[in-house]
């Protein structure tokens, strides 16, 4: 993982302490809401339902142990002694207090941790692949450019006050697990035809309002150009992006509006006359960042030892987990371990202050002190020795983050919702805890494979329903909670958004509704092991349709 | 983009004005006598558009009392006390639905 | 609002021309874009110095061609939330190489004057009394910056290195950043 040197902490510190001056002067009267809410916004403080929620960066989804009991210490000292980690890779607090948030930010910092830029119109945390440097087969580590360009995009004069949000995400494998096609930018890394690491550059993706899957615009940018390259995008969308409709400020209506190709032109041109200069990337300077990412001291191991494989024998729940859970590794005796986040009942991403103190305890023990968070809102040991499973299985399952449910049908990833959220029309998290319930048996959701269900409260799709392979959307009808319901998206490198099915939902039928369509496909599969999404692309929405609405 | 203020509100049945308390967040309501309450039962309740407009006016140029007022709807009981008038209303002044994760040692409450 | 320059409340030199007035002649004036480029040829002919108002929906790249033409660019921030106004002044400085005074009008406001300074503003049209005071504090309170601008100041990856990098290199050298 990245080690912050004294330029990185002073940067933070600096931060730090202009926003106490900012929430000074706020509290005071000197600022009014309309001038201090965009500088709120810079540091992750949202204004919600019952209170501040502050959502803290995890650059790339990297945290360390030490960073991690800081995030249980911020949830038991100012807020209600849990967090939520989010589809972004970041974790949130529900519960803050304006006045006390110099003090969380000044404690945050001390662990290398901040708000900058979770909110407000500016280039938001860089994501990437949970699996980075780990995953086999992987072309190289993406969180070092990802470091790149957090840097650069980190308190960027030109680029604060954009027309929106601006997200990038990175990946580094053939199977995208970032999702770099619903992203302003995405950046696909692979190898030319001589070998050289490049990037696939992606634009005008994103969910919301108006979804896109993004376009190609460039098959092959060196490394050596991948900042003047972003900063010549970023130049064209600050200048033309639109200003006049919130509704339509986003890069991927830009890039709607003027066609791929025009789009690209425009950033071509620009990017022609900086990319000699000063943003242009020299080895020693890649190589510089590169060398203040620390791996681990990996063991000479043996893969499958034979403890493994007696204490699968042993314990059938052991071997359970292990099937579902534990992927491999790209170093010999070692395994990339997911930590469920979703068990029964429970808030889809939610951990509580003593879970995270533990997890990071088992960090430290079994897993070099790292910790990862991904997209689907569970969290991952990503340098675990096979011959530790067996112990480590045994803590996380005391601790309730063992269900050998990951990718499963009760693997939900849903927003907060109405709950907590001010701009949700509906509640989304009892929803998940239904359908957790609904779907308990282990040996049904084994038996129905991979399926991924989102649900999002409202149209900002923070849940990312248009990529579910069930995808669920919160809509008020008559001052009732209902759900469209979509089926078939996938945010993968066959990036595709989900289908309607039929009229909305209730609110109190929505469980039954996705009960249906599970029964449905169980009847419909051409073989056990066609996933529901292969399902869905080969029969088509139809269906379906007919089943669930036949009775409605 | 119009001001709500400039917009004419429409009301369509008993309201009050609500927001949050600026240094920690909390949901506060408008009261008869210009100031925030965290007490429901103390909240402002009006019927017309003229008097909501005056009350949210107040509330809105009360920059340092309260962020983000707005025009809630109240439903009246049988008996005369004001409920929230939606869902929305009933989980601010409730909290979430769902029981939250209890820090060790203290009861789990649930809200609606 | 008050003019600040080089860290000092000035007065502002410059005489708004409104669109169909006639320019005085030896006087510094500030004139709207489109009077400008209609009249161009009879005001480079001008003595006095002469600066434009530009839009910020209007590309500098019209401007230009002009650049020799002018002591003053004053760009606008309609509202502080509309960041447009930042990639024209970088473009006139890095890319155009404008020397003269660049201006920021409009809404600006005091958490703002870093990006502004960096962005290669050098006067400021400061819309509150109580943030002209606070200019210099703002300024010397950020001194880690992670990406080169014009403005010459070390970008952190080159800090770490010790040594200077093109940015840097041209600045001291006075000549246009790219």
């Amino acid at each position: 993982m990245y080690i912050y040197d004294e330029l990185d902490r002073t940067l933070v510190a600096e931060r730090v302490s202009e926003f106490r001056g900012q929430v000074a002067r706020r509290l005071s009267g000197e600022l009014t809401e309309e001038e201090f809410k965009p500088l709120r916004l810079m540091n992750g403080v949202y204004l919600q339902l019952h209170a501040y929620m502050l959502r803290i960066a995890i650059p790339y989804g990297t945290l360390s142990s030490a960073q991690l009991r800081m995030l249980a210490h911020v949830a038991r000292s100012y807020d209600r002694g849990y967090g939520h980690f989010t589809t972004r890779q970041n974790i949130q607090f529900h519960w803050i207090k304006l006045k006390d948030l110099p003090d969380v930010m000044a404690d945050l910092a001390r662990a290398g941790l901040h708000g900058m830029q979770t909110s407000g119109n500016c280039v938001r945390n860089i994501t990437t692949d949970q699996w980075a440097g780990v995953a086999p087969g992987e072309i190289e580590d993406p969180r070092i450019s990802s470091e790149i360009l957090r840097q650069h995009s980190t308190q960027h004069p030109e680029f604060s006050f954009l027309p929106r949000k601006f997200k990038i995400a990175l990946t580094a494998s053939a199977h995208d697990r970032a999702a770099v096609r619903v992203h302003d930018i995405g950046l696909h890394m692979h190898r030319n035809g001589a070998g050289e690491v490049g990037f696939e550059v992606i634009v005008g993706g994103g969910l919301g309002r108006t979804p896109f899957i993004g376009k190609t615009i460039k098959h092959f940018l060196p490394k050596r150009d991948l900042l003047s390259y972003v900063e010549a995008i970023l130049r064209v969308y600050n200048q033309f992006g639109r200003r006049d409709n919130i509704y339509k400020a986003r890069m991927k209506i830009l890039v709607h509006e003027l066609g791929a190709e025009a789009f690209a032109k425009e950033v071509e041109a620009e990017w022609q006359s900086i990319k000699d200069g000063a943003l242009a990337l020299d080895s020693a300077l890649i190589a510089e960042i590169a060398a203040r990412f620390r791996y681990p001291d990996y063991e000479q191991l043996e893969d499958s030892p034979q403890q493994l494989a007696q204490a699968r024998a042993a314990d059938a729940r052991f071997s359970q987990w292990v099937d579902n859970s534990v992927a491999n590794h790209k170093v010999p005796g070692y395994a990339i371990v997911t930590l469920s986040l979703k068990p029964e009942g429970g808030t889809p991403g939610d951990a509580t202050a003593e879970q995270m103190d533990a997890i990071a305890d088992l960090a430290d023990r079994y897993s070099f002190g790292e910790i990862r968070v991904g997209h689907e809102q569970n969290l991952v040991l990503p340098h675990v020795a096979q011959r530790d499973l067996a112990a480590l299985w045994r803590a996380l399952d005391a601790v309730g983050v063992a269900t050998p449910n990951v990718g499963l049908v009760s693997d939900i990833i849903s927003c907060p919702g109405l709950d907590y959220c001010s701009l949700a029309n509906t509640r989304s998290i009892p929803v998940a805890q239904e359908l957790t319930r609904r779907f308990r048996d282990l040996d049904l959701a084994h038996e129905l494979g991979r399926l991924h269900i989102n649900i999002s409260g409202c149209i900002n799709a923070c849940g990312h329903h248009h990529v579910g392979h069930i995808g669920l959307l919160g809509v008020e009808k008559n001052g009732e909670e209902f759900f469209q319901v979509t089926i078939g998206g996938r945010a993968d490198e066959q990036a595709r958004l989900g289908a309607l099915i039929g009229p909305a939902v209730p609110y109190a039928e929505v469980a039954d509704v996705v009960e249906d369509i599970v029964a449905a496909y169980l009847e419909l599969r051409a073989r056990p092991d066609e996933i529901f999404l292969e399902t869905v692309e080969r029969v088509g929405v139809e269906p379906f349709k007919e089943r669930v609405y036949a009775a409605r | 983009m119009t001001s709500p203020l400039e917009k004419k509100l429409k009301i369509v049945g008993p309201v009050l004005i609500t927001a949050n308390r600026l240094n920690d967040g909390a949901v506060i309501y408008r009261t008869a006598d210009g100031r925030w309450t965290t007490d429901f039962d103390r909240a402002a309740v009006v019927t017309t558009a003229p008097a909501a407009s005056e009350l949210l006016e107040a509330a809105v140029a009360d920059d340092l009392g309260a962020v983000g007022a707005y025009v809630a709807p109240v439903k009246l009981e049988n008996d005369g006390r004001a409920r929230p008038g939606n869902l929305r209303e009933r989980i601010r002044l409730k909290g979430p639905t769902i029981v939250l994760p209890a820090p060790a040692g203290l009861p789990v409450t649930a809200g609606l | 609002m008050r003019l600040v320059k080089s860290g000092h409340v000035i007065d502002d030199r410059y005489v708004r021309v409104l669109d169909d007035a006639p320019i005085p002649d030896d006087v510094p004036v500030l004139v709207p874009a489109a009077r400008f480029l209609a009249d161009v040829a009879d005001i480079a002919r001008r003595e006095a110095p002469t600066g434009v108002l530009w839009p910020n929906n209007r590309k500098v790249a019209e401007l230009a061609p002009h650049l020799d033409a002018l002591a003053l660019v004053a760009l606008v921030f309609p509202s502080f939330r509309d960041g447009r106004a930042y990639s024209q002044a970088r473009l006139l400085r890095e890319n155009y190489g404008f020397r003269g005074e660049l201006r920021a009008t409009g809404d600006v406001l005091r958490d703002q004057f870093i990006f502004l300074v960096r962005a290669g503003f050098d006067a400021f049209e400061v819309k509150k009394d109580a943030d002209v005071a606070a200019f210099a504090g703002e300024i010397a309170r950020h001194t880690v910056f992670y990406q080169p601008t014009g403005d010459g100041r070390l970008a952190a990856a080159r800090a770490r290195h010790g040594r200077p990098g093109p940015a840097e290199a041209a600045v001291a050298k006075g000549e246009p950043v790219r």
